[in-house]
């Protein structure tokens, strides 16, 4: 079967003759014909976060993927590209500064299976940036933190342990949660099936919580519409 | 000003000895071939050792350390184990402060009283703490997670060439530098050597990432340091036939079986890992395939308890565990040699350069590694690596002065490979894998190992005497791969000699012309290069 890879300004085809994955099919390349070609990799087993590429338009680990005849691999979106496959990760990573998502105040609590499942998926992360490559606001917006940023950030808001989640809330407004257009491209791409809508949603309602506004929303300048809600008289 | 620590590789121990560190008022980097997080240590699943009791009441620190000499089979420092287990529940404690998000149970009394355990082989009791099977992974990224809050300075895509050692004494180190192509000079008052072990020598046998060769080891061995036990390498009874990927051992521990073609159970499951490694190694020996049987577990409890092995099942070998036989092999999983440290993680033979980790040597698993220990190792020892590098760096009072001889050498060994006559470095890789699995592997003897001597010397004269066909400077990723090569036939002559030396049966050593173990031989091989 045929593989076409993005290299610089350049598609250059490659015939592999084996149903492997693509990071097998790339030293393959590698090996036998081309030893330029430039990719990252590590694991092989999607944990390490290295060597997400997109195929025919989407994100994937090469890894963890099965070439099919046809196929057009090219780098991520929204990251710099330092030769072929290989991309510059710091910028994106360095979005996890600027969310400081950490746990920024230590709440000695003792947990249980619940409190382990509100933060299961979350903690999946492997930073491969596939979300990010993913994000159209990226397109739009650069400083966006992106999805992977907002989903670590909702996994120390949801951690009971954190004492300050509100530290991390005031850090992800600007460019942040309210940015986000909820579209899921970055949940549908997840190698590891985290769901950074979902994340963002939940950023938003705790947001809200702290008093925070959608700043699309308030711009708008609605006015408080009137229920005629009576809170005595009960249900 | 002068860095006081600089910490090479950025795996769960150079991570945390950064916090650590740094939390003593270091001036501290973390150097990295790669990004941060992508270590060796996010593949470690099954759990990290702490005799906390949770699930079973009567495991304490003193069976836990007596598990670890027994598995060590005589060839550990005990006072180092010992030191190890006792610091365990305030390692826990730590992490558990830091945010792991560990796996629990219900109803608990205490904060790291919740956290879940099960049993791993070879331990007496439930005492690996779990995040289901991301462990390692978990641990790693809540790491990372805390040194951005601490303001840990990393440097990433800067690959080891060598320590800097004038006197005996180490003054910083020489790096690759990937993204701009060139050579660079690290200066540092102490080094922390956290580059991870080296059994992904045995390349397309082993579980390890591409990459996994002992870069900081081998650099030690150039340095004039001594290593030490470099023959124990541990084999990991079940990986996936055909692409080596790892299946967990929990996938035994929860209750899967070890079955031959004939449908036999053989061996038992939860002995240690190079009892068990072997007796699939004799069956596939005798042209009996064989698999791992999880069938019986259900698929609920499968997806709960192994979700990862349930998807690389069905990638890598296109089998679904809830119905079908997982067919696996042993390979190369761990390398319990390593850098020879003292009491202080100081290396032998280098002063002010220090080890911890995968890439040490620091007497505790000795002949085996129990799971759920190397977890411990890495994060349990972090504080006093810290300590005793920092302590050090303050007893160098005047600046550091490096002669300009170090960097030219090292722009010379780099021409030299960008200009000599190219090889194909994959097929030398994966010839050297081969041979090393098939000759310095699960059983071994002395023809053979010698053959395998003069092989891998050969290939080592090969490659120093041609190059490479890609010629750019910047990213570079075929000169990485020459480089890890090169290390990796660096360290090879030193693990088929040591397996020479070792003329006996012990832990994952395995002699098949002497097969038992031998009380002369209670003691380490130590290998160093003597400048000609």
């Amino acid at each position: 079967m045929k593989i076409s890879i993005k290299r610089d300004k350049k598609v250059v085809e490659f015939s592999i003759d084996r149903a492997v994955t693509l990071l097998q099919a790339l030293y393959e390349i590698k090996e036998e014909s081309d030893a330029s070609l430039t990719f990252a990799s590590g694991c092989k087993s999607a944990v390490c976060g290295a060597c997400a590429v997109r195929v025919n338009g989407k994100e994937v680990l090469a890894c963890s993927y099965k070439i099919v005849d046809g196929d057009f691999i090219e780098p991520l979106n929204y990251h710099r590209v330092l030769r072929d496959l290989k991309v510059d990760k710091s910028e994106p990573k360095d979005k996890l500064l600027i969310s400081n998502s950490y746990l920024h105040n230590y709440n000695q609590v003792t947990l249980n299976s619940k409190d382990e499942k509100l933060v299961e998926r979350q903690s999946d992360c492997i930073l491969c940036d596939s979300c990010y490559s993913a994000c159209p606001v990226l397109a739009i917006n650069p400083d966006f933190l992106g999805p992977f940023a907002l989903s670590r950030a909702y996994r120390y808001v949801a951690d009971k342990r954190e004492g300050d989640d509100k530290s991390i809330i005031d850090d992800i407004q600007s460019n942040g949660i309210w940015d986000c257009t909820l579209c899921g491209e970055c949940s549908a791409v997840c190698p590891k099936g985290i769901d950074p809508k979902m994340d963002i949603t939940m950023l938003r309602s705790k947001s809200a919580q702290y008093g925070y506004i959608d700043p699309n929303f308030s711009t708008q300048n609605f006015s408080m519409p009137s229920f005629g809600f009576d809170p005595n008289s009960g249900f | 000003m002068d860095l006081d620590v600089l910490i090479i590789g950025s795996g769960g121990a150079g991570i945390s000895t950064a916090l650590k560190a740094k939390e003593l008022g270091a001036k501290v980097a973390v150097v990295t071939k790669h990004y941060p997080t992508n270590a060796q240590t996010s593949m470690a699943q099954g759990g990290i050792n702490v005799a906390l009791g949770n699930i079973d009441k009567d495991d304490s620190v003193e069976a836990h350390i007596k598990d670890t000499i027994i598995s060590a089979k005589g060839l550990c420092d005990d006072g180092m184990v010992k030191r190890m287990c006792s610091n365990a529940t305030s390692t826990i404690e730590w992490l558990e402060s830091l945010g792991v998000p560990f796996s629990r149970i219900d109803e608990a009394n205490s904060a790291i009283g919740s956290i879940a355990q099960r049993k791993l082989g070879g331990a007496s009791h439930k005492r690996a703490c779990y995040a289901q099977d991301y462990t390692g992974l978990k641990l790693l990224h809540t790491l990372y997670d805390s040194a951005n809050r601490a303001g840990v300075e990393f440097i990433s895509e800067y690959y080891l060439l060598d320590i800097i050692v004038e006197s005996g004494v180490a003054k910083g180190a020489l790096f690759w530098d990937i993204a701009n192509g060139q050579v660079r000079v690290i200066e540092s008052k102490s080094i922390i050597l956290a580059t991870g072990g080296y059994a992904g020598i045995y390349d397309g046998y082993t579980t390890n990432a591409y990459g996994v060769v002992g870069d900081g080891i081998a650099s030690v061995l150039r340095a004039g340091g001594v290593i030490s036990d470099m023959e124990f390498i541990q084999f990991h009874p079940t990986a996936l036939k055909g692409s080596s990927i790892l299946v967990s051992e929990s996938a035994r521990g929860e209750g899967g079986y070890l079955v031959n073609a004939n449908g036999d159970r053989f061996v038992d499951e939860l002995a240690p890992r190079d009892e068990v490694a072997r007796a699939i190694f004799d069956e596939i020996q005798k042209g009996v395939d064989v698999y791992l049987d999880v069938r019986h577990l259900g698929e609920e409890k499968l997806y709960e308890l192994l979700p990862q092995e349930m998807e690389l099942c069905k990638l890598h070998e296109g089998i679904d565990p809830a119905k079908e036989l997982i067919p696996i092999k042993p390979v190369a999983h761990y390398s319990m040699g390593g850098v020879d440290v003292d009491d202080k993680f100081m290396v032998n033979g280098i002063k002010g350069c220090f080890a911890i980790g995968e890439c040490s040597n620091a007497k505790i698993h000795g002949a085996n590694r129990l799971g759920g220990n190397s977890l411990l190792e890495i994060v349990a020892f972090a504080n006093d690596v810290a300590q005793s590098s920092y302590e050090y760096a303050k007893s160098i009072d005047s600046d550091i002065e490096i002669g300009i001889s170090h960097e030219i050498k090292a722009n010379r060994f780099i021409d030299k490979i960008l200009e000599q006559q190219s090889c194909n470095i994959y097929k030398k890789r994966a010839d050297l894998g081969r041979l090393m699995y098939e000759s310095v592997g699960i059983i071994r003897d002395g023809d053979s190992l010698s053959d395998a001597l003069d092989r891998v010397m050969l290939l080592q004269v090969e490659l120093s005497n041609s190059g490479i066909s890609d010629k750019a400077l910047k990213h570079n990723q075929n000169l990485v791969e020459y480089l890890e090569l090169y290390n990796a036939l660096a360290l090879a002559p030193a693990i088929i000699s040591s397996a020479l030396a070792r003329e006996e049966s012990r832990g994952a050593h395995y002699r098949k012309d002497y097969p038992s173990m031998s009380d002369d031989y209670t003691k380490h091989t130590n290998i160093s290069w003597r400048a000609e």
